[in-house]
This record gives C-alpha cells, sequence and structure tokens, in this order.
C-alpha cells in the first residue's frame, strides 16, 4: 500500500479559524516542497472549502466543527475538509459556479459564487461528497523533476 | 505573516482612497465591506482601492468588490483598484472579473 503521512485537525466551524488552516496548509505545503505558487493555490482551494463550511454552519445557527485532513503523499497533498452539518443543497452551490461571462448584467452577479469555481481552478483534481454533511476532497500534485519515458528531448549519450 | 487586515480611509473632495493591508478571507471580508459600501453610496465619488499591502485575498474579497460595483452603478460613482500584488490580480483574472472591475495595472504592489 502508498504510504502516506495524515494531519487532522478539528476547528470550530467559524470564520476566524479560516486564517489559521491556511497557515497549516501553508506550513505542510512548504514542508513537502511544493513552489511559491502552488502553495498560493492551495491556501485559496482550502481557504475556499473551510469558507462554505462555516458559511453552511453559520446559516443553521449551529456551533459545528469542521474536519481538516492532509494526505502527505511522496507526489502530491490530499486535502479534506468535512462539515458534518445538517442539509447542504449541492446542486444550488453547483449552479452558482463559474466565472463570470460578459453576456452577464452587472446586477446578477453572485457575491459568493465563486469559490467552488476557485477550488476547480486551483487543483489538479476535486470531489465532492454529500451524503452526510460535505466532504470537498482536494488534490495538488507536487511537481515532478523525473524525466518521462517518452521524452526524447534529453540526449543521454556520452 | 499577519492574517489580519486593517484598513485606512482618507477622503478628499470626491475621492475616498482606502488603504488596506493584510489578508482578506471570509473573517476580515465583513470588515472591507463595512469600510467600502458607504464610500460607493456617494453620488460622483471616486473610489480607490490600494492593495499594495494585500497579501492575500479569497473569493470573499471578490464577493465584497462586486457589492460595491453594484452600488456605483446605483449610485453614479466610480471604483478603481490599485496596486494589486499579481497572486491577487491573479483571482481576478481566472473569474474573469478583470473585465467589469476596473484595475489599474501600471503598478503593482508587493515588490
Amino acid at each position: 500500500m502508498e504510504h502516506f503521512d495524515f494531519i487532522e485537525m478539528k476547528l470550530p466551524a467559524k470564520p476566524e479559524y479560516v486564517g489559521v488552516i491556511r497557515l497549516s496548509v501553508s506550513g505542510i505545503a512548504n514542508r513537502m516542497g511544493f513552489t511559491y505558487e502552488d502553495i498560493e493555490d492551495l491556501k485559496v482551494a482550502i481557504s475556499e472549502a473551510m469558507t462554505n463550511a462555516t458559511t453552511h454552519a453559520y446559516d443553521e445557527n449551529e456551533g459545528g466543527e469542521v474536519t481538516v485532513g492532509f494526505g502527505l503523499y511522496r507526489d502530491r497533498l490530499e486535502v479534506m475538509v468535512a462539515d458534518h452539518g445538517g442539509s447542504f443543497n449541492l446542486s444550488e452551490v453547483k449552479q452558482e459556479t463559474g466565472p463570470y461571462q460578459q453576456s452577464e448584467p452587472i446586477e446578477n452577479l453572485r457575491e459568493g459564487g465563486f469559490g467552488l469555481f476557485l477550488i476547480d481552478a486551483l487543483m489538479d483534481k476535486v470531489e465532492i461528497k454529500s451524503d452526510y454533511g460535505v466532504i470537498v476532497l482536494m488534490t495538488k500534485n507536487l511537481p515532478t523533476n523525473e524525466v518521462g519515458i517518452d521524452d526524447d528531448q534529453i540526449s543521454t549519450s556520452q | 505573516m499577519n492574517i489580519n487586515l486593517s484598513i485606512d480611509v482618507a477622503t478628499t473632495d470626491n475621492q475616498t482612497t482606502l488603504t488596506i493591508k493584510g489578508e482578506i478571507d471570509a473573517y476580515t471580508a465583513p470588515l472591507l465591506k463595512e469600510k467600502l459600501l458607504p464610500a460607493t453610496a456617494k453620488e460622483a465619488e471616486k473610489i480607490v482601492v490600494d492593495l499594495k499591502d494585500v497579501t492575500y485575498m479569497d473569493s470573499t474579497g471578490l464577493g465584497v468588490f462586486i457589492s460595491a460595483l453594484k452600488s456605483t452603478k446605483e449610485h453614479g460613482s466610480t471604483l478603481t483598484l490599485v496596486n494589486l500584488q499579481e497572486r491577487v490580480h491573479r483571482l481576478f483574472k481566472i473569474t474573469s472579473l478583470d473585465s467589469i472591475i476596473s484595475i489599474d495595472t501600471t503598478t503593482r504592489g508587493g515588490e
């Protein structure tokens, strides 16, 4: 089985902890050797997922918790953000996501509509499960230095 | 690293300049909204938001600027963002919001 280290954090579902989780992912990704650019992408994506979870908890007026899990693999970082709250209308959230279209009147722009879109744009792989609460599972691959087998651009002849 | 937000507001004739420092996220965005929105509600007001020292922003910040933009259309004021760091500017580009929000790219922050 593929070896990985796992880190789990439980945080109150409150917006003041979004910055804390951002600092945590920054430290983890830095230790793994991610580039500055990738670390910034990770910070935004994880913050968006945490924000969704806290907004949801706030709407429901419950003092919930958000669980964040980090799977540190040799070639990638997997981050799971789980909100074990009550109902969450995923199809509604998905409808509200996407870049601004030129044809769209400004009045129709949704102020909170870009979170999921950004997660998708900034991570390599994103899965969302909503069977019990909402779980966002996202993956960022470490840049590889290995030359592919099919890559014949580098000559090794002596 | 400072994960909080501070905002200075300077007002002269028909111009309000907000100088923002820190990180804009779900926790700090309400403060930005509270300072920015009243300025946009003044007729013919020119609002300049200096983001030179904003080291982090996510969709909650984009949401505040969308609200502010809507308000400027209602009240006949204008909104311009200046001195964006490359990472912050990138979010406006990815979401195509740079096509409707006025961003001055002649100077860049964080350098």
